[in-house]
């Protein structure tokens, strides 16, 4: 059964994306959580077919979808162009972001808790 | 004028020549004021799109550059994948029917579009529309191109890695208009662009 929100992270180290993704898990246990990192040859970068299948394998409804740098916000929205999943590209802290996001989609918080909650947490 | 298949196709595969040469340059570029992959991105992309039009010899040009576009996006691995792709698309959108400035205007859009960036912060797009303009006027010449990736240098980023040296970015070429100036240069050899 699909549930309302989910969280997807894309960073540029398949490390770090896992590391992050370890960090949210211990707490948010039942948030539709999925990760891309790294290039396809598992280098240093962005990949478009990673970040594909972290969407297409996240359960959720709405996926809120945080990132590292540059070519990960770019990458994130060129799949959200070419795919029909409700993806929103949150420009928040990676870690603090998801991590937020994350809890509180566990504890079965409604769409305008958690966008009140990453609010300040914007970067830009 | 109008591009055909055929001269779109020409077109990229002397992009992805130039681009493979010049591999090592664009990486340290990109070593000076980003991460030094911009070459081997390129160069990764560049292939792809080989492969995937290599065979399309009566393909309409709409579909070689869409065919480009996913070639660039799948493969480059950092941004100018998106920024290469996205231009790309919005030039398959109304190549078939458009002549060679709007072609490359919408280009410019499809860039400008994915960066955000505005003029002078230091991007493709910096180098992008002056050669656009020329291209309109009829005056697109090698020196327009050159002077274009030239005026790249005195910028600050404020756009991409680039723009978490500040000023440190000041005095060196931006590494993604260096390499679509071989996407001009390659242009200018295949086509009579101001027929
Ligand atoms: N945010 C951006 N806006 C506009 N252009 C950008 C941006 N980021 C990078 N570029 C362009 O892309 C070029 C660098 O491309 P490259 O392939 O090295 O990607 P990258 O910057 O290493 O990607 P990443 O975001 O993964 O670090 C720059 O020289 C610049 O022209
Ligand atoms: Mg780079």
């Amino acid at each position: 059964m699909s549930k309302p929100f989910g969280v997807l992270l894309a960073s540029h180290v398949e490390e770090l994306a896992f590391g992050v993704y370890k960090l949210l898990k211990e707490s948010a246990t039942n948030t539709p959580l999925t990760y891309a990192g790294g290039t396809d040859e598992g280098n240093i970068g962005s990949s478009f077919d990673k970040i594909m299948q972290a969407v297409e394998e996240n359960e959720a409804d709405h996926i809120y979808a945080f990132y590292d740098l540059g070519s990960a916000k770019m990458t994130l929205e060129m799949v959200s162009e070419m795919c029909d999943k409700s993806i929103e590209i949150v420009d928040c802290a990676f870690i603090e972001g998801a991590f937020t996001a994350s809890v509180l989609i566990n504890g079965g918080n409604e769409k305008e808790a958690i966008d009140k909650q990453l609010t300040p947490l914007k970067i830009k | 004028m109008k591009l055909t298949g055929k001269q779109t196709r020409a077109w990229l595969l002397n992009f992805s020549a130039k681009i493979q040469e010049k591999k090592q340059d664009l990486n340290d570029l990109d070593q000076a004021i980003g991460d030094g992959d911009h070459g081997s991105n390129m160069a990764r992309g560049v292939h792809a799109v080989e492969e995937a039009i290599k065979n399309e010899n009566h393909t309409p040009a709409s579909e070689i550059l869409k065919k480009a576009a996913m070639a660039m996006v799948s493969k480059v691995g950092g941004a100018s994948g998106p920024l290469y792709g996205t231009a790309f698309l919005e030039m398959a959108k109304v190549i078939d029917t458009e002549e060679l400035p709007t072609v490359l205007a919408a280009g410019l859009d499809g860039v400008k579009k994915r960066s955000k960036a505005d003029a002078d912060e230091k991007t493709m797009a910096d180098m992008w529309a002056p050669v656009v303009k020329a291209l309109q006027e009829k005056k697109l010449t090698k020196d327009v191109i050159n002077e274009s990736v030239e005026a790249t240098k005195e910028l600050k980023a404020t756009k991409g890695r680039a723009s978490y040296l500040n000023e440190g970015s000041i005095g060196h070429l931006d590494p993604g208009s260096v390499s679509s100036s071989y996407l001009f240069f390659a242009l200018l050899e295949e086509v009579d662009v101001n027929e």
